[in-house]
């Protein structure tokens, strides 16, 4: 249709129509359907069950019985006690991610051979790949029941998380700093220490406080396999039947992430971005 | 030796004093840590503990591969995946109405006369509260408590997945939806067209491809965390290997592992075609 007519520049709802319905888009939206529907299918499950009264009045009742909470002065210090030692076990964690995961990134930023790179990257790969759950009922084995369980679940995880993080500000940081270092004699040690530490460290330490307030979050939930803190007194009382307790303790796990989530926003405006 | 002859000014780190006090001062904030953590490295190496997970340990090879153990191993991963997609399509039909109502571009009484903005305001804070409320607490916590409510089985987590992924999903949605160009729907709604309207014809088609990528990023995470929602009895692969580490059966756990670790690479793949597709 070039001859004749002048040409006109076709406006929008031309063009829409001209394009035609996106065919990959209509394929994606039926196949992303189809996997609910699939899904729901799948698992049986009957939640319209949820909606009849008789069900209604059960679900009423459980959530009923987890008020009021138990907030005897007795029964709060347990829960500040388990609280303080949820924090202890994230913070102990993380600092021995934080040596373990710069002790793995030299190695993995390829400072030491080729070989020595591929096999760090590997053992990061495989800590940072077990969800940190599964290192606690692994920990729980090794080490018995307790927070210190807990502590070294994370801190393998972490590791893993950690090494891969600093490797990557180690390849990224510039390398005039140290060479001249090295140039004008000093050792490799102090050459790393005064070159090129200051300048990663910053970054360092965004991704460590990032990690630490997941672990916080982390901490309070690893208790279900055993693993101390408030998790384990949750899964004890809610196991007893005791709501009124249970309730007290998911009170401060929500105080505790709030807390934890607030004072980040705070802290976190003066630093590099950690971005993970 | 030669510098100190020669009279310059001797090798040492200028800062040193200071470093010394920051360490020891890390030391007196950390030893009470490390008491309440109870962090005893030794037990490690105690002949009880070794033995119980050396056992452990060499049971890992090999892996069960035994025809029965397979088929529950499906089992188990379809299981998971369906949770976590099921959850976030219940989770997504939470957070969009919250998402709406919460987004002060798509405020009418923001523009108009009158005190009615008040109001508006309220209620966006009430939505943005509850949305705080919902993601506040881990999903696995809310799986513990729906667990003892509806009994074992994957029902609890799609509900754990549901409650706490809607609360991540609203917030987010609302600030992306606040951080593009906004204009156009503010023209919309000053020419008097609807909230619905200004919302899809507004402030969606800038903003689209953000929303459905961070939707499937959430699927991916919401995979990793059914994985382990079996823990606390909500079925899928996580309860296989609780089993499996209750009954020290190293094989089968060995297996539940790689299975894990396929499942989470499948679930970091499709989500990266998927993203690939949208941008």
């Amino acid at each position: 249709m070039t001859t004749g007519a002048s040409f006109r520049e076709p406006n929008a709802a031309e063009r829409v129509q001209a394009a035609g319905p996106c065919l990959t888009c209509v394929a994606v939206a039926l196949a992303v359907s189809a996997a609910i529907v699939a899904s729901f299918v799948y698992l049986g499950a009957d939640y319209r069950g949820l909606l009849s009264s008789e069900s209604r009045r059960l679900m009423l009742k459980f959530v009923a019985e987890f008020f009021p909470p138990d907030l005897s002065s007795a029964f709060l210090a347990k829960t500040a006690w388990a609280g303080l030692q949820t924090l202890a076990v994230s913070a102990v964690g993380t600092l021995v991610a934080l040596l373990f995961g710069a002790a793995l990134a030299l190695p993995a930023a390829g400072r030491f051979g080729t070989a020595a790179r591929a096999a760090s990257r590997l053992a990061l790969n495989v800590l940072r790949s077990v969800p940190e759950l599964v290192w606690a009922a692994l920990m729980v084995l090794a080490a018995g029941l307790g927070p210190f369980a807990g502590a070294l679940a994370l801190a393998l995880h972490t590791t893993g998380v950690f090494g891969r993080l600093f490797a990557e500000t180690l390849e990224n940081a510039p390398t005039g700093p140290e060479a001249a270092l090295h140039e004008s004699g000093s050792g490799t040690v102090a050459a790393f220490c005064y070159g090129t530490a200051p300048q990663v460290a910053p970054q360092w330490l965004a991704y460590t406080l990032y990690r630490w307030e997941m672990n916080i979050r982390m901490a309070t939930v690893l208790g279900f396999v055993g693993a101390g803190g408030l998790g384990q007194m949750l899964y004890f009382h809610l196991s007893l039947f005791q709501q009124a307790q249970s309730a007290t303790v998911l009170l401060a796990m929500f105080v505790l992430v709030v807390l934890v989530d607030s004072a980040s926003t705070v802290l976190r405006r003066g630093l590099a971005p950690a971005h993970a | 030796m030669n510098a100190a002859a020669l009279g310059a000014p001797a090798l040492r780190d200028p800062q040193a004093r200071a470093r010394a006090g920051g360490l020891v001062a890390a030391i007196v904030v950390l030893w009470p840590l490390l008491v309440l953590a109870e962090f005893k490295p030794w037990v490690l190496f105690e002949a009880g503990n070794l033995k119980v997970m050396g056992s452990f340990l060499i049971g890992f090879l090999p892996p069960a591969i035994s025809i029965e153990f397979l088929g529950l191993l499906l089992v188990a991963t379809l299981q998971t995946l369906a949770m976590a997609t099921a959850g976030i399509a219940l989770a997504w039909v939470l957070a969009v109405p919250l998402a709406f109502a919460m987004t002060p571009s798509l405020s009418v009484s923001r523009i108009g006369p009158g005190n009615a903005w008040r109001r508006g305001r309220a209620l966006r804070g009430v939505a943005r509260l509850v949305l705080t409320f919902l993601r506040a607490i881990p999903e696995i916590v809310w799986a513990l408590v729906f667990v003892r409510a509806l009994g074992l089985g994957p029902a609890a987590g799609v509900l754990a997945i549901a409650i706490t992924y809607a609360g991540m999903l609203g917030k987010v949605y609302a600030e992306i939806l606040e951080s593009g160009d906004t204009r156009p729907a503010r023209a919309l709604l000053e020419a008097g067209s609807g909230r619905v309207a200004a919302l899809c014809y507004g402030l969606l088609p800038g903003t689209a491809q953000e929303l459905a990528s961070y939707t499937v990023y959430r699927w991916e995470c919401a995979v990793r965390a059914s994985v382990v929602m079996g823990f606390v009895g909500a079925g899928g692969l996580g309860q296989l290997m609780d089993q499996a580490m209750k009954m020290l059966n190293g094989g089968e756990a060995s297996s539940i592992l790689i299975t894990f670790l396929l499942l989470v690479l499948l679930a970091d793949a499709l989500s990266a075609a998927l993203r690939r597709l949208l941008a």
